[in-house]
């Protein structure tokens, strides 16, 4: 795996980590460059600055060949209490123009009248540097190789000069002082990083996290399963990044929506092809089952049946008694001639239940909100909700409600049949309108069908979920027949 | 005042009137416009100014009348003070002394060590491995100050003895104006040798032992008198004993013992001339008396 392909988890925490030392490193160096800079331009301007000083005073001591006042003069910048001045100077001394010693502050280092290029250590560049140029102004030497910074001012008035006077630094001075600033520079950077550093993996991984989400969500999107992206719920800001989930989360809800719809379909085709399947059989038995139990009937009527033949002609014709009430529920027929559904259809339904209700101490809500008539089967309208009613009884627990609302909009009749019950499994869910699918023991399973059959023959739909904490039966009936 | 017209009146009245005031003011006055003036220099250890100011103080208080001392940090311009009549009194070096000679009268010679003695030490730095004036050939040499016996007369008178020219003699020299800067001079190497005097290298080396450490005697000169406290021609027999008293007096009262104890003097006595002769006899051989 190459470097690059690394996970935006680390890629960007370590490029912003890689970014703040290349930073702190630079921004460091250049510091460092500028700070050597500045105490040496700081050396030598103190240095140009007490040399005019010094000079104009040594002047007159020098003109009187007072030399011991001259003496007392390039001492008087190391008095005691001056060891801890960081630009100390490590010697002053002042040359006549034969580059011999008059005076200096540390005779036994630089003794009286001693010649400057006699002089252990690196004087006698000084001594050569001083004589390929004639001094006219305060000038500083940097000279390659030697342990000091110089110096040098004239000593001179109205034109007169008398001698130079020379401040040595010690560059250990420089570098001490460098060394100090580099430390404090280097730790001030460390905290700084040291600061940055999480921050920058912190802001990184907030970065990386909701793209790697997003990253994975369109793997999920392709393959046609799109996930819930919590980083992106959390994501509430319009950037680039916001339009990407919000774009991602509208491609998914449209998936999802048409993975449902086909879904819905699917079930739709399937209970319409059982519902044909089961009124195809169901008209194939009827009409032999009619004959055969006209038969026995005429066969019973005639008598003069010994006890055993009795017994086994009424054994066959509960047998299809039971056949025929099987597949009567079969058939579903809702184009029975009806009287218009009425207001007090709602008012008997109510009174038909209520029995079942008080048994299981449920509370009823009727919630009903319809014109006196209704251009609806009445014993249609009224098996459905028996049905769904009955269904909601047996559902809800002992203590709970149960609610029947029904509204009339101008072309549908909305009914909702609620009860307090636990949601359905998903199990059940799925084969709810199926025939002999049962979500209780005792049921036969053909209740939902049938109901399905039969509002889907009046070209409505029927709907069922769990919501507020109950179970919804929705039925939607249009007040039209429909075309077909 | 001058422009204001005088009113006429009785001139005897006047006259009266003008004693009367002037006998009240003339007391305070006098205390006020004749102080005693002292100068001092750097025969002794003239530059502890708090100690000074004490001794100041004292005087006054003795005498009764205000002292002023007058500190100049060479002998010649306290010579040139008394010679313009500006000083009364003077601690001088014992060759100024016999330079003025004819302007100045002994008042008293200071005790060092119980005599009123003393001598120049030549110096050099204690790990220098000169052992005498000739080794100091072509040195740079620090002198006191030129109207210093001790520090400037005594070395030169040296150098003559040893058949030399004091001139030339050295590579260079220079003047400290103080015998203590000389001693700062040598232990510091800016000079390899000097001469100071002996009452001011003792009293540094009670005082000051690090700097006298850095030095090492390497010759003793004879005795000579030791700087005298002098008074100017001019002053009344009356303030010179009072004065001379005052000195002499200092041995017998606390105050003026710890102030003689702190200028690491033991008291004053009267002196005689006598005892400055040698000092004259080394003058003579430089033309000089």
């Amino acid at each position: 795996m190459r470097l690059f392909d690394l996970s935006l988890r680390h890629k960007i925490p370590l490029w912003g980590s890689a970014l703040i030392l290349t930073a702190a490193l630079a921004i460091g160096a250049v510091f460092l460059v500028r700070a050597y800079d500045d105490l040496r331009q700081d050396l030598f301007t103190s240095a140009a600055s007490l040399g005019q000083t010094l000079a104009q005073t040594l002047f007159p001591a020098l003109l009187h060949d007072d030399l011991w006042r001259a003496f007392e003069i390039v001492r008087a910048p190391f008095h005691e209490g001056a060891a801890h001045n960081p630009l100390q100077p490590d010697a002053i001394f002042v040359l006549d123009g034969e580059m011999h010693i008059l005076v200096a502050s540390d005779p036994q280092r630089l003794p009286t009248l001693a010649r400057l290029e006699e002089l252990p250590g690196t004087f006698a560049a000084l001594a050569n540097a001083l004589r390929s140029q004639p001094l006219n102004e305060t000038r500083s030497f940097d000279l390659p190789a030697t342990a000091h910074f110089f110096t040098a001012t004239p000593i001179e008035s109205g034109g007169r000069r008398l001698a130079a006077l020379i401040i040595a630094h010690d560059r250990q001075v420089v570098w001490t002082r460098f060394f100090e600033l580099a430390v404090r520079g280097a730790l001030i950077g460390l905290i700084a990083v040291a600061a940055l550093l999480p921050l920058n993996w912190y802001w990184g991984r907030r970065m990386a996290e909701p793209l790697i989400e997003l990253s994975k969500g369109m793997d999920a999107l392709v393959h046609g399963r799109p996930l819930p992206l919590p980083a992106a719920e959390r994501y509430d800001y319009r950037d680039e990044l916001g339009q990407l989930f919000s774009a991602y989360r509208e491609a998914a809800a449209a998936l999802n929506e048409k993975a449902l719809l086909e879904k819905e379909m699917l079930r739709a085709e399937r209970l319409a092809a059982v519902g044909r399947l089961a009124a195809g059989i169901a008209h194939e038995i009827n009409n032999p089952l009619g004959g055969m139990l006209m038969a026995i009937d005429t066969l019973k009527q005639r008598g003069a049946l010994d006890a055993a033949t009795a017994k086994t002609i009424a054994l066959i014709e509960r047998g299809l008694q039971q056949v025929a009430e099987t597949v009567g529920a079969l058939l579903v027929e809702t184009r029975v001639a009806s009287r218009p559904l009425a207001r007090h259809d709602f008012d008997d339904l109510h009174t038909l239940i209520e029995p079942q209700a008080v048994k299981k101490q449920l509370a009823l809500e009727w919630r009903i909100d319809a014109p006196d008539t209704i251009d609806l089967p009445a014993s249609v309208v009224r098996q459905i909700l028996i049905n769904l009613l009955l269904n909601a009884v047996q559902a809800a627990p002992t203590g709970g409600y149960l609610r029947l609302q029904a509204q009339a909009a101008e072309r549908v009749l909305s009914l909702v049949v609620a009860n307090s019950g636990a949601p359905l499994p998903e199990a059940v869910r799925s084969h709810l309108f199926e025939p002999f699918v049962s979500g209780r023991e005792d049921g036969h399973g053909l209740g939902l069908w049938v109901t399905y059959q039969t509002v889907t023959q009046l070209g409505g739909r029927i709907e069922a979920d769990w919501q507020d904490g109950e179970v919804r039966f929705t039925v939607t009936l249009p007040l039209e027949k429909p075309e077909s | 005042m001058a422009s204001l017209p005088l009113r006429p009146g009785n001139p005897a009245r006047r006259r009266w009137l003008c004693v009367c005031l002037a006998s009240l003011c003339l007391p305070a006055a006098a205390w006020a416009t004749k102080p005693i003036r002292v100068g001092l220099t750097p025969a002794f250890v003239h530059d502890e100014y708090a100690l000074m100011e004490e001794w100041r103080r004292y005087l006054e208080a003795k005498l009764g009348r205000p002292v002023e001392f007058i500190q100049r940090d060479s002998y010649r311009e306290t010579m040139d003070l008394l010679r313009l009549d500006k000083l009364d009194f003077a601690w001088l070096c014992d060759y100024p002394y016999l330079y003025l000679k004819d302007l100045v009268r002994l008042l008293a010679v200071p005790l060092n060590e119980g005599r009123p003695y003393y001598r120049s030490y030549l110096i050099v730095a204690a790990n220098d491995a000169r052992q005498s004036m000739r080794d100091l050939k072509g040195a740079v040499f620090a002198y006191a100050d030129p109207y210093s016996n001790t520090g400037y007369l005594t070395p030169r008178y040296m150098v003559k003895q040893l058949g030399e020219d004091p001139a030339t003699f050295f590579k260079k020299t220079f003047f400290t104006w103080s015998h203590r800067k000389a001693i700062e001079a040598v232990a510091t190497g800016f000079a390899q040798g000097a001469a100071v005097d002996s009452f001011v290298w003792e009293t540094l080396a009670r005082t000051q032992p690090a700097l006298t450490a850095k030095t090492r005697i390497i010759a003793r000169s004879p005795e000579y008198g030791f700087p005298p406290f002098v008074a100017h021609r001019n002053v009344s027999a009356a303030d010179f004993e009072a004065m001379q008293r005052a000195l002499i007096g200092m041995q017998d009262d606390l105050t003026g013992k710890m102030l003689l104890d702190r200028l690491n003097i033991d008291g004053f006595v009267r002196g005689d001339k006598r005892m400055y002769d040698d000092v004259a006899k080394m003058m003579r051989a430089f033309g000089e008396y």
